[in-house]
């Protein structure tokens, strides 16, 4: 154990191992703090919730920061909802029953294009007299344009596209045909054309609520371009949610699967080297007839026909590579360390064989392995990314895999939504990369003959 | 064989039924199979040796590389199985013990290589080393442990305790390696130690050290020992008896003095020209072991196995029968035509 310590310790000495170190680190911090913030059976609702839980988020949007690299920035999404506490009403009675709440939605727009949709959502609560109310939008330049009325339902919507008598005043304010009623509302009106008039937006909701015990909730969603850190999918899902869970599935897969194979592996060959005889002639052909049997198709065929649970994947994974050809390669080891005389020593001394096999043959070759199982926690990465993106990814979970499929079925590279794609495929990278840094460098420092190649 | 049996049973060193330590017509043979499954003949590694030890004393056992010393150390230790005969130590008979017994057995000798780094697992420290047999056999007492680790460190001289406990093998020289060895060995307080030639590894300059804490420990524990060399020269430190081997069987067995003044195999003639002493300078010269090879345990020569290398062989004899054992002074016994007294001549 002590050899091991010094060993990592020697780790120093690479930069790259560093690097390596430093991003397994986060992604291990990510890995615990995602599923304490958001715990599983949250984020597996939330992913499978659908428009009732993501209607708030725009379709499609880039993540915000892609503005940066823009000359013309694209809208940003602007969520302003009293639900949330986002805007408090101010509330005065009228008459005895009769009160008036109203909603004041204010909110900067510095970008360059208009937003694709703007919609006001309301919810009342009433027994026969539905709230009724009344818009104004309040534009940067101080022009007060009315912007329609409703009366709110349990559950209304007002979509201001397509209010028709909202389009032909804006048209007749901006003096623009068979303009759209989202660009007359940020129009320029001094400026040429359809331009943007950046600044501080009011959107202003009188209501009038006609019952002692009746309430109204406003919801007022610019749908922009950009949204969030990662943007949003085809189902205005919040990809932030799939590239954070991810990273708990993508490592609890590489490094279970990794430490049980390699563990399990490594096991059995002691044990087929020290007992010996048909135990290890067993062990060798099991061996030989797993190293035909090819991994990919059984998941697919499993993944295919009875279930693609994660767990599931990760447990045949294993199991189909417990006699892995590593097996040979271990053996090879141990029966060269077999012959140690440290080892007749402890039969000497009266050790058992279980004690032989877990305290002297296989703490022997633990500097060998180490690295190998660093080495080979990204292989098993890629493996559950693979199978999400071959349409076998556990249908609950979202994992970067998943997100790269959803991506690629959704034709995301043709319509031009890259970072759909490139975000996960970069978190994949960035892991794999790092623990193959790793693993290299552990390699170096355990088995120093590597030093000189 | 019968015939000699017979003869050499009066010899007391020979057989004894209250020795500690009995090996009884003892035989390690190792099966060779062809391509890993078909019988192809038998290594002989030990072919028919007895000899007895008692407590408190120390045996020698001196032959060339290749004639089975350590297979035959290692049956005593219960790591081979006999192909025949039996070794009994301390009233319990090897060939009747199994599984728990067997191990039990095991731990109450001690053991000594003859390649100290090796003979340490290099991942463990000096403290886990010396724990591992006591752990093994039941001592759960931490206290205890520390009390026999305390004792056996300062009796083979590893001080200071504290600084030698946390060191890893490869952090000690040869010398220190081989007193964890020993203390290893020690530990468990075992009647009889098997040294199989703990020095032929080390410098010149602790040989002498290792062999006199080997000594030292022997008198003041009363143990029983087998040392066991292929180098003649440091054997008179030693024991009292001392036996030659060659291919598998004992040629010579004699007091130590005796053999050494008054040598009467061939063999045992060639070895003692061949050897030099352990301390001194010319440790480096390369000794001459008599001419020719030894020969194949496969396929043994007819008659006496050393008679293909004998300057001394007689036709039609040596080359045909087996010699009997015989006690040319008392205690004194050699495996050898030439004392016969119908068919030898004197050397
Ligand atoms: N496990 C084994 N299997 C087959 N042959 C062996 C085995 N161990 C030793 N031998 C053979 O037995 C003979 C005696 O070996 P050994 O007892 O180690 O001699 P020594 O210790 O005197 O050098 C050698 O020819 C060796 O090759
Ligand atoms: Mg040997």
């Amino acid at each position: 154990m002590k050899g091991i310590l010094s060993g990592l310790r020697q780790l120093r000495q690479y930069p790259t191992a560093i690097i390596g170190l430093i991003v397994i680190v986060i992604l291990m911090i990510v890995a615990i703090v995602t599923p304490i913030v958001l715990p599983y059976n949250q984020a597996v609702k939330m992913w499978r919730g659908g428009e009732a839980v993501w209607r708030y988020y725009p379709r499609n949007a880039s993540p915000a920061w892609t503005n940066w690299f823009r000359s013309t920035d694209l809208a940003g999404t602007v969520i302003i909802d009293s639900a949330k506490g986002d805007v408090e009403p101010v509330i005065e009675p009228i008459s005895a029953d009769t009160r008036e709440a109203r909603f004041s939605f204010e909110f900067d727009f510095p970008y360059d294009t208009f937003p694709p949709e703007i919609i006001l959502f309301s919810s009342a609560a009433y027994k026969d007299k539905q709230p009724f109310v009344e818009l104004t939008w309040i534009t940067p330049d101080g022009r007060e344009i009315r912007a329609g009325e409703f009366s709110s339902g349990a559950s209304t919507s007002v979509r201001f596209d397509q209010d028709t008598r909202l389009q032909r005043r804006l048209e007749r304010e901006t003096g623009i045909k068979g303009i759209s009623v989202i660009k007359g509302l940020f129009d320029d009106p001094n400026k040429e054309g359809v331009q943007v008039l950046q600044g501080t937006y009011r959107l202003d909701a009188t209501a009038l609520l006609f019952e002692p015990e009746s309430s109204l909730d406003l919801a007022f969603v610019s749908y922009g371009k950009v949204y969030g850190i990662a943007g949003t999918d085809h189902q205005r899902r919040d990809l932030t949610i799939a590239l954070l869970w991810g990273t708990p599935i993508a490592m609890a897969f590489g490094l279970l699967a990794a430490l049980l194979t390699t563990f399990t592996t490594m096991g059995i060959a002691a044990f087929g080297v020290w007992i010996g005889g048909w135990v290890d002639a067993v062990i060798q052909r099991i061996t030989e007839v797993n190293s035909i049997i090819p991994l990919l198709p059984i998941l697919i065929m499993v993944g295919t026909l009875y279930s693609r649970s994660v767990w599931l994947m990760l447990g045949l994974v294993i199991l189909l590579s417990i006699f892995g050809l590593g097996i040979k390669n271990y053996r090879a080891i141990f029966l060269q360390v077999k012959e140690s005389p440290y080892i007749d020593a402890a039969r000497a001394y009266g050790a058992s064989d279980m004690r032989i096999i877990f305290r002297y043959l296989i703490p022997r070759i633990l500097p060998l392995v180490i690295p190998a199982i660093v080495i080979l926690v990204p292989s098993y990465v890629f493996l559950e990314a693979s199978l999400a993106v071959l349409g076998l990814g556990d249908p609950f979970v979202p994992t970067w895999g998943k997100l790269i499929n959803d991506a690629n079925t959704q034709g995301a590279l043709f319509s031009g939504y890259y970072y759909w794609i490139l975000q996960p495929a970069a978190l994949l990278m960035i892991a794999g990369l790092a623990f193959a840094m790793v693993g290299f460098a552990l390699d170096r420092v355990f088995n120093p003959r590597l030093r000189e190649l | 064989m019968s015939d000699v049996n017979a003869e050499i049973s009066a010899v007391d060193h020979i057989t004894n039924d209250q020795a500690l330590l009995q090996i009884k017509d003892l035989h390690v043979w190792y099966e060779l199979k062809r391509f890993g499954f078909g019988h192809a003949g038998y290594v002989r590694a030990v072919d028919n040796v007895r000899f007895v030890l008692e407590q408190g004393e120390a045996i020698a056992c001196v032959g060339e590389s290749g004639c089975g010393k350590s297979s035959l150390m290692k049956t005593i230790l219960g790591l081979n199985i006999p192909t025949k005969g039996d070794v009994i130590f301390d009233n319990t008979s090897l060939s009747q013990t199994k599984g728990e017994d067997l191990r039990r057995y095991r731990s109450k000798i001690g053991y000594i290589q003859q390649d100290p780094f090796g003979a340490l697992p290099p991942f463990m420290n000096v403290q886990s080393i010396l724990e591992e047999p006591m752990i093994i056999n039941g001592i759960k007492d931490k206290q205890e442990r520390r009390r026999r680790i305390e004792k056996i460190l300062e009796e083979v001289k590893l001080t200071p305790i504290e600084q030698v406990l946390p060191k890893f093998p490869h952090m000690l020289s040869g010398g220190q390696q081989q007193r964890v060895v020993i203390a290893r060995a020690m530990i468990m307080e075992p009647k009889l130690l098997v040294a199989d030639e703990p020095v032929s590894m080390l410098d010149a300059s602790v040989r002498v050290e290792i062999l006199r804490l080997l000594r030292k420990l022997q008198e003041e524990h009363h143990l029983a020992v087998l040392y066991i060399t292929h180098d003649l020269s440091t054997v008179r430190y030693f024991s009292e008896y001392i036996f030659v081997m060659y291919a598998g069987q004992i040629v010579e067995f004699a007091r130590m003095e005796d053999l050494l003044d008054n040598p009467k195999h061939p063999y045992t003639l060639a070895l003692l020209e061949a050897s030099s002493d352990p301390n001194a300078d010319n440790a480096l010269v390369q000794r001459e072991i008599p001419k020719g090879e030894p020969p194949s345990l496969v396929n043994p020569p007819k008659g006496c196995r050393f008679h293909p290398r004998c300057p001394y062989m007689m036709e039609g004899i040596c080359d045909v029968l087996e010699p009997p054992n015989i006690e040319v002074t008392p205690k004194h016994l050699v495996a050898c035509w030439l004392y016969d007294e119908e068919k030898g001549h004197a050397i």
